[in-house]
């Protein structure tokens, strides 16, 4: 594996000019301040409760994810790059939901094989002609962005159902703030604090129906959700109700929240809650998290539903491989952020060419998510690839691999001092009625582990909070 | 607000006051326990403290009868045991499940106490606790209910949310001045003042201290602790907080906050103003009268019924 890219020190050493005052800052703060800084953020996350679940763990229904107090640095150019080639992705994923359920162009035009939309166990039938308002799917993404170079930015992964992290893009800097002002007064770091102001913008501006108030409300799963913080968070950043599925009811295909003042009706539903749990009379049956009758009041356009039902469509990783493509077929343009390369094992010679490389690439489940489930190659022992190797035998089409990449490192406050980690950044893309909006920055995940390339917090993975710089 | 949001409110509350209550109870208890039988200490206290905390039935199931009750059974019930849906450490438990629920309706203060008690549970010990322990453990309870009462006060805004809070705190509080009532009350018959005769006094005193009261009694009173006295005290005198009368004093306040919010008016609000007015206007000797255990059993079963009037009308 090359060398990789430092985003402070480059591959030579040489700082590169948006970190030259960070790196002074942290070599005339002594180390335990340093750790006390970080410990005292430690304190205060846990005290505020910013937890998350971690599934299968018993006896950690509640962890924190490490915070990392070295902030990472975008430069302006580099921002405005990155955030052109999001809108211009998340535009595409739009297009590419709307005519997947609607004339399918891009099939007939055979860009995109038939089975990836019909075998997909994330397509929704029900969707089938079925208008949206605005024709807007998916209206909160978040996209994957990995590093290589100083202009090699690639998108690493789509999120059109329900990404998470948001919450701790604004929680990692609500608590530079608080730990290190002297920081922010030596920087211009471009605020983020309108995110959400942002969201409930674009919720607002997907209102089924002009006219009087929007009613918006948060579905959570409950507090048994690993992301329940955020759930409650944005609800409170909102000043929206945060609603659990036993909360609403549908009634003449319109659906109603439980107050203590009667019924009242609900148009916008930010919902944090797969597909699959929305309502037991669409979707299984045996889920208690959902609303009866929901679906029938999306589908009679009394409701908003964000994001879309069957956004999953768009998002797995062998509909992944096929994005510049799609870019390139609604939009007429070449794709400005690229892929990585992707071996799709569901064909012959791409999964030749894996099972023949496997000690050097990334395979990971097409499906999966939460870095669950994947191989990374150049990690693994030779028993993990055997074992791995049969795993792919047996069902080419649910995987696909990439090379591994020498991802970008930023520098992080571990137990020896200050030493390069591994990072991905994920960008939060709104899509409303009136426009787009993007936060400058997004989650920057890092993993904590010395030569780890899994940034995922299930695995370990930290945070820390990201900069663009205004000047 | 949602319904929901209001009945975890409501619950929060309730079960943060319960806390404290078994704390009291069971401070009063250890007092009590070690107070020489010549000085009105009793033998069995410990039962009478699980009488009073209104588990008897699983303790029992438990441990066996309440007669036996030692002080580690009852005290490791009381205060610790997950088997014991009441015990102090599930109240916080509880508390903060629902808290977690309805981090939106609670302010940050608010949060910070029950998130903070929650964690400093897990300090102390998973065994016996040694008295000085015991005794940090119950310190620990009452200041984490003070915190929260004074959070809820001096934080959160004046509307439904701040009223369902407090009558879920105001009923939970009426119905364990009541249970304490409840179990205690032959001691404050008069028939009993001259078979026990003064040793009586640290019965009562200890029925005081178990609402916090003594100082009190004295301030409202100047008078020697007497029977009837501690029974007004308890029942009637609104300027004890945690008479029955001071309870419903400030719940048919909230409720009636909450029906002019509304503009409606509902079964709760003419539950709680009828309560109001049969413990106002009245007095001790006509309570005695008419048999203090038939009125405190009545008070007991009006309350739950409030309870199941305010769920109903607004929590479902």
């Amino acid at each position: 594996m090359p060398h990789a890219f430092d985003e402070m020190s480059s591959t030579d050493g040489a700082i590169r000019p948006a970190y030259e005052t960070l790196k002074q800052w942290l070599a005339s703060v002594p180390q335990d301040v340093l750790d006390h800084r970080r410990k005292e953020a430690e304190f205060i996350f846990r005290r505020i409760g910013i937890t998350f679940a971690v599934y299968g763990e018993q006896n950690a229904q509640e962890r924190l994810i490490p915070f990392d107090i070295v902030p990472r640095i975008l430069t302006k150019e580099e921002w405005a790059r990155l955030s052109k080639g999001l809108e211009q992705r998340v535009k595409a994923l739009n297009l590419y939901i709307r005519d997947v359920y609607s004339k399918r162009d891009i099939l007939k035009a055979g860009v995109v094989p038939e089975e990836l939309v019909y075998q997909n166990p994330a397509f929704r039938p029900e969707m089938n002609g079925q208008r949206v308002p605005h024709d807007l799917y998916v209206h909160i993404a978040g996209i994957d962005i990995v590093r290589t170079g100083p202009d090699n930015f690639y998108v690493l992964e789509d999120n059109a159902r329900t990404p998470s992290g948001v919450s701790y893009m604004l929680e990692n800097r609500e608590i530079m703030l608080r730990l290190f002002p002297e920081l922010f007064s030596m920087h211009k770091v471009a605020p983020v604090e309108n995110y959400a102001d942002d969201l409930l913008a674009t919720l607002r501006s997907l209102s089924p129906h002009g006219g009087h108030e929007p009613n918006v409300a948060i579905l959570t799963p409950g507090i048994y959700n690993s992301a329940y913080y955020e759930h409650s968070f944005l609800a409170d950043k909102l000043g929206v109700d945060l609603v659990e599925g036993r909360d609403l009811f549908v009634k003449d295909e319109t659906v109603y929240m439980r107050t203590t003042e009667g019924p009242k009706r609900v148009d916008v539903i930010y919902r944090r809650l797969d597909d699959d749990f929305l309502d037991p009379l669409a979707f299984r049956r045996d889920s208690v998290l959902g609303v009866p009758g929901l679906m029938s009041a999306y589908q009679a356009g009394n409701v908003t539903l964000t994001n879309a039902v069957g956004t999953g469509v768009a998002d797995d990783k062998a509909v992944y491989s096929y994005m510049p493509d799609i870019i390139r077929f609604y939009l007429s343009e070449e794709p400005l952020l690229p892929n990585v390369p992707t071996w799709r094992c569901r064909e012959p010679d791409h999964l030749k060419y894996v099972l023949d490389h496997l000690p050097e690439l990334v395979v990971k489940e097409v499906h999966g998510s939460g870095g669950y489930g994947m191989l990374v190659g150049p990690a693994a022992d030779r028993a993990q690839i055997e074992k791995f190797r049969d795993k792919l035998k047996a069902d080419p089409a649910n995987f696909i691999a990439q090379p591994t990449l020498a991802l970008s490192t930023c520098p992080t406050l571990v137990e020896k001092g200050i030493a390069p980690r591994h990072v991905d950044l994920r960008p939060f893309i709104l899509s409303g009625s009136d426009k787009v909006r993007i936060v400058p920055g997004g989650l920057t995940r890092v993993a904590m582990k010395e030569g780890s390339l899994v940034v995922n917090s299930s695995q370990g993975g930290g945070t820390k909070d990201t900069w663009v710089l205004d000047a | 607000m949602l319904s929901r949001t209001a009945d975890n409110l409501y619950w929060l509350t309730r079960y943060v006051e319960r806390a404290d209550c078994l704390a009291r109870i069971l401070d009063v208890s250890q007092r009590l326990a070690y107070t020489p039988v010549t000085y009105g200490g009793s033998t069995n206290e410990w039962g009478s403290a699980v009488l009073t905390a209104g588990c008897a039935e699983q303790f029992i199931e438990r441990y066996g009868p309440l007669e036996t009750a030692t002080e580690e059974h009852v005290v490791s019930f009381l205060a610790f045991e997950p088997e014991n849906p009441t015990s102090i450490r599930n109240c916080f438990e509880v508390a903060r499940t629902n808290a977690r629920s309805v981090r939106t309706a609670l302010t940050s203060e608010m949060w910070d106490v029950i998130n903070s008690a929650w964690i400093e549970l897990r300090n102390f010990p998973n065994r016996a606790l040694t008295r000085d322990e015991l005794a940090r453990f119950l310190a620990f309870v009452k200041e984490t209910s003070l915190r929260f009462d004074g959070a809820t006060f001096r934080t959160m805004l004046r509307n439904d949310g701040y009223w369902f809070a407090r009558s879920g705190a105001q009923l939970e509080r009426a119905d364990n001045t009541a249970r304490i009532l409840d179990v205690k009350y032959h001691v404050l018959l008069p028939e009993k003042e001259h078979i026990g005769g003064p040793l009586d006094y640290f019965q009562w005193a200890s029925i005081l201290r178990s609402v916090s009261a003594l100082t009190a009694f004295h301030w409202v009173y100047r008078d020697s602790v007497k029977p009837w006295l501690v029974a007004d005290l308890l029942i009637l005198n609104r300027q004890m907080p945690r008479s029955l009368a001071a309870c419903y004093d400030s719940l048919a306040r909230n409720l009636d906050d909450i029906a002019s919010a509304y503009g409606r008016q509902g079964p709760s609000q003419r539950l709680a103003r009828s309560m109001l007015a049969r413990l106002s206007n009245r007095s001790i000797e006509d309570i005695f009268q008419a048999g203090l255990h038939e009125f405190i059993s009545e008070f007991i079963s009006d309350n739950n019924k409030l309870g199941a009037e305010i769920t109903e009308q607004y929590l479902t």
